[in-house]
């Protein structure tokens, strides 16, 4: 739990810095720095039993279906990251209270990096590889977040961008390595899969899983040939380098190498691939670093050139490498951090960090130059410094190394040319800022030493490089111990930390490196008139260049896929539904299944012709909107018919109710609609549709065809058998609709709610222009209602009311129901609308049809609630017989409840949508249309 | 007769779906209205066509399949609901833009 609390801890802490934020700096960087403290403080608690070698883990299902589980591990290089982590967390936390400044969101940056803290803390502690792959990309995303913290400039926005997208892709890459290694061992949990080491070297997919988990490393560490956006990132406010590219984001590539190392490394791949481009990226990083002007490109490009030796370390083929790996990931990440740091401070101070401006230093701020000084002697390896010691490890593993062959030779020489390049670039660092004459124009004069406390955070990482340097054992040979023996999954190899092992050859190879970088140092000037005549490659021109190409093609695929024409994207998903259907249909051997045909019956048959006739007619008046409305309503008719003739008399019953509140909508519509078309396609428009068209239909019939004449089992019998005895009623299909299926049939009655209250907002405030005279020129009847309707209709009311109740009443045991019923009332009301306008009968039916609708879908869930009162399921009904005086035995059910919900949702959203329709024609003008 | 009911089917999907492509809103509301019927059709349809064999207890020998009529008993109240709410979606973009093309604007020439 302690584990998953030093996660959790900086997550949460993200809410207090942002609410600490209104109370000034330090509150807000002393409440921020609460969640690290604490989270070190329980991780420290930890230390005997990692030291000891012991393995914690933290077991918590979350996915196990998928393999997912949050489950935590705790072992030596854990412990190493995540001290590294909360520590240096907590000086950049200290520096970057004075770093930023006065008018900056202090609240956000801190929330910003506790997010990245606790991301970079998951992805050490994580026991399962799925739920490492969740803390990467989070690692990814809040680094975006940090590296663009001063969104305003476009070099800040640029180099974030750049970074997410490499370091996503790569994650990408990672993901699916990460998924093939849990297929290979099945299981993503980190115990088993270092265990099965030599499963996996062996699968076939090997090679496979090994490059995508390579791609995910060498685009987090920045290899050689994806180095390119480190220092793009430098735009980021220094703390934030400090803080990602000494010991966090790109130490999370180096230490998925440590963490995989018993599961992958057995393997001349493994060994060829990540050797070769650590080599690489360490002389490139290494070169390219002496030739940078910028402070912090400078740094960038040693971080680099370190992550190439880390690299290079693990891809050695002995275990001491290992070691000397995870020990110098320990040592650069001290003493770059307190470089980026002083570089820092000498920016904020001078106001630049070019080199060929800033010199002479050390007469305004001694003892930053100092710090520097030593840190940067660290980062060269002179001797006494932490530095040294894993330089002098590396020396002597590539001397130790067997994996070239005759060509062995190469990689110690160079090991040795990167360090004499090392150690140029260092003193570069130290002589041009601080010595080499007087500073050159700066924004700030005369630069002085920064306050106090901002130094601090540096002293601290200075002192460990120094403590570490001299008294490698005592210091930090325990946890070195604990970190490689984790990595390594095993015994570890006998070493020495001392810093004197006599005179040998990697001693030799150091000395060589110090005199070569003093004697490179010394001819710089021809060295970077050599390096300005080459040509330039920009790697954010590039990307940038890249990134508009992949635009262009991109919304040059929209154009030709996005024509804005909705007719050709109808044409074009009806086109692939076809091709869909009719691949699936192939396979069919015979049209006509084994049931018999019924006969034909010629009552039915003229009705199919009529519905056929109509149809086609619609389709033939279609220019001429009146016409054709009243074709389509034959075949509503003709439809109800059919559902009657083939025993479904709810339907029918449905379907005619249904078809006149349609028609009258449609009216409506048209009364504010051109009454014609303009015939406007062109022939070929014409036939495509027209063979499309004909391609449904066939589809439609075919398909209709081959399923009636087959057989079925349906789930039917189930519902005619428990009707009576589990719903209370004789009429199967509305015993369906409110007790069986009731959940089902809420759904719908709110989906028909919803629908209402859409078309009453969007008819809201919408002025139509208003038609005064028919389309023929002739002016609308002066007699808007017509006195035998007005009078038909007042003493229709009541009767339709009546057969409504009847209806409904009776729904439960013969056809009819809620839904009927509703639709009864619905049509007797809008008949009132018609015949006396839509002024008069509002006048005197003064209801609000949303509060109608609204109560019928509350009551037909309250009944659903209601059986949970007695101890039953949602929606369960219950019935009984009770004798009422006068009328006798009754049977009632509580669904009869639930049907009142329907009927009054059914009502209220059916006037709601046609009075409403009708009420835009009652803004612009007194006549009416209803 | 399943062969004309299916043919007839067919020809209502080949009507709706040829409204359907039409570039004014008002024969594509009548596509839309002509395909729901069909459809409607067509799911009863799954329960084969029984003559005479309501779903209504005791009142015959045998009985239909009750399932796909309560399903298509809310279908077409539904589908009244989606028709009026394109309907007055379309009196909302002519009221707004002046045209009743279904690319929102007059075809330009």
């Amino acid at each position: 739990m302690a584990l998953a609390l030093i996660i959790a801890l900086p997550l949460l802490g993200t809410f207090l810095s942002l609410m600490t934020d209104r109370f000034g700096r330090s509150w807000c960087a002393s409440a921020t720095a609460i969640a690290p403290a604490i989270a070190l403080a329980l991780l420290l608690q930890h230390l005997p039993a990692v030291l000891d070698g012991n393995t914690l883990l933290f077991q918590q299902e979350w996915l196990p279906a998928i393999g997912l589980n949050f489950s935590l591990r705790l072992d030596g290089l854990g412990f190493m990251f995540a001290l590294m982590i909360l520590g240096i967390g907590l000086l950049v936390i200290l520096y970057a209270t004075y770093y930023l400044g006065k008018e900056e969101h202090v609240g956000r940056f801190f929330a910003f990096l506790l997010l990245f803290m606790g991301a970079m803390l998951g992805v050490v502690l994580a026991e399962n590889l799925l739920l490492m792959m969740f803390f990467w990309e989070l690692t990814s995303l809040s680094s975006f977040l940090l590296i663009g913290f001063w969104s305003g400039s476009s070099d800040a926005r640029k180099g974030a961008r750049m970074a997410l997208t490499v370091t996503g892709g790569g994650g990408l890459a990672l993901l699916a390595g990460v998924l093939l290694i849990g297929h290979i061992v099945g299981s993503f949990e980190l115990t088993q899969v270092l265990a099965s080491g030599e499963l996996i070297t062996n699968h076939a997919l090997y090679p496979v899983a090994l490059i995508l988990v390579l791609l995910g490393v060498f685009t987090k560490s920045a290899q050689f040939p994806f180095h390119f956006w480190l220092p793009q990132a430098m735009a980021a406010p220094t703390p934030v380098s400090a803080y990602l590219h000494s010991a966090t984001m790109v130490k999370a590539g180096v230490f998925l190498l440590a963490r995989l190392y018993p599961a992958m490394a057995a393997s001349d791949w493994w060994f060829y691939i990540v050797s070769l481009t650590g080599l690489t990226t360490l002389l490139v990083g290494a070169t390219l670093a002496l030739f940078q002007h910028d402070l912090k490109g400078l740094l960038a490009y040693s971080t680099i050139s370190h992550l190439g030796l880390i690299t290079l370390l693990f891809g050695l083929d002995t275990q001491l490498s290992t070691v000397a790996a995870v020990f110098h990931i320990l040592n650069h990440a001290t003493f770059k951090a307190s470089l980026f740091m002083a570089a820092g401070i000498i920016d904020h101070e001078t106001g630049s960090r070019d080199m060929r401006r800033i010199a002479g230093l050390w007469r305004y701020m001694p003892h930053t130059a100092v710090l520097a000084m030593v840190a940067a002697s660290a980062m060269g390896g002179v001797p006494l410094l932490n530095g040294f010691l894993s330089k002098e490890m590396f020396f002597n593993e590539t001397l130790n190394q067997g994996l070239l062959g005759s060509f062995n030779w190469l990689i110690p020489a160079a090991a040795t040319l990167a360090g004499i390049f090392s150690v140029a670039y260092s003193l570069r660092f130290i002589h041009d800022v601080f010595f080499n004459g007087e500073p050159v124009d700066l924004p700030k004069y005369p630069p002085h030493e920064p306050p106090r406390y901002m130094k601090i955070p540096v002293e601290v990482l200075v002192l460990l490089c120094l403590v570490v340097g001299i008294f490698p054992g005592y210091t930090v040979g325990p946890l070195l111990a604990a970190g490689a023996s984790a990595t390594l999954g095993g015994e570890l190899p006998y070493y020495s930390l001392a810093i004197w092992h006599g005179f040998n050859l990697a001693l030799m190879m150091s000395f060589v490196a110090l005199a070569g970088g003093v004697l490179v140092y010394a001819c710089r000037e021809p060295l970077f008139r050599w390096y300005n005549g080459m040509p330039e490659a920009d790697a954010k021109a590039i990307f940038e260049r890249g990134n508009q190409v992949l635009e262009k093609v991109a919304a040059a695929v929209t154009r030709r896929l996005e024509t804005g024409s909705l007719q050709r994207y109808i044409a074009l998903m009806l086109l692939s539904a076809l091709v869909l259907v009719a691949v699936a249909l192939t396979p069919i051997k015979s049209l006509q299944g084994p049931v018999p045909l019924s006969p034909i019956d010629g009552l039915t048959a003229l009705g199919l012709g009529i519905l056929c006739l109509t149809a086609v007619l619609t389709v033939f008046f279609h220019r001429n909107r009146l016409k054709a409305l009243m074709t389509l309503s034959t075949v509503g008719l003709i439809v109800s018919l059919l559902f009657a003739r083939y025993s479904a008399p709810d339907l029918a019953l449905t379907q005619i109710s249904v078809e006149v509140v349609t028609i009258i909508l449609l009216v409506l519509a048209l009364f504010f609609m051109p009454d014609r078309t303009p015939a406007e396609s062109s022939s070929l428009r014409g036939l495509r549709d027209f063979t499309l068209a004909g391609g449904a239909g066939i589809a439609v019939a075919l398909l209709a065809f081959a399923v009636m004449t087959r057989p079925y089992e349906h789930i039917g019998e189930y519902f005619l058998q428990n009707a009576v005895s589990g719903g209370g009623g004789h009429n199967v299909v509305n015993v369906i609709l409110v007790d069986f299926r009731g959940f089902d049939t809420l759904g719908e009655i709110t989906v028909l709610a919803i629908a209402g209250i859409g078309i009453y907002a969007l008819l809201l405030g919408l002025h139509l222009p208003h038609p005064l005279t028919d389309p023929k020129g002739k002016p609308w009847s002066t007699d808007s209602h017509p006195m035998i309707l007005d009078n038909v209709a007042r003493v229709l009311l009541p009767l339709a009311l009546l057969i409504s109740a009847f209806i409904f009443l009776r729904g439960h045991n013969l056809p009819g129901g809620g839904f009927i019923a509703g639709l009864i009332t619905a049509i007797a009301l809008i008949l009132q609308y018609v015949a006396h306008g839509v002024e008069w009968t509002q006048r005197r039916l003064s209801v609000s049809y949303h509060s109608i609708t609204g109560a019928g879908v509350l009551i037909a869930a309250l009944t659903g609630v209601g059986s949970f009162v007695f101890g039953n399921e949602f929606l369960t009904s219950a019935f009984g017989h009770f004798h009422i005086p006068l009328i006798g035995e009754i049977e009632l059910a509580t669904a009869l409840f639930f049907d009142l919900g329907v009927y009054l949702a059914v009502v209220g959203a059916t006037l709601l949508i046609l009075s409403n329709i009708g009420h835009v024609s009652q803004d612009e003008s007194s006549r009416e249309v209803l | 007769m399943e062969i004309l009911f299916s043919v007839t089917l067919g020809i209502l999907v080949a009507s709706g779906v040829y409204l359907l492509m039409r570039a004014r809103i008002y024969p594509v509301v009548m596509g839309l209205t002509l395909i729901s019927y069909a459809v409607n059709l067509f799911l009863f349809a799954m329960g084969r066509l029984n003559t005479g064999t309501p779903a209504v207890i005791g009142k015959s020998a045998e009985y239909g399949d009750p399932v796909p009529q309560a399903l298509v008993l809310t279908a077409i109240v539904i589908g009244f609901a989606m028709t009026a709410f394109v309907v007055v979606l379309s009196l909302r973009a002519l009221g707004e833009l002046r045209s009743d093309h279904v690319d929102g604007e007059e075809p330009r020439e």
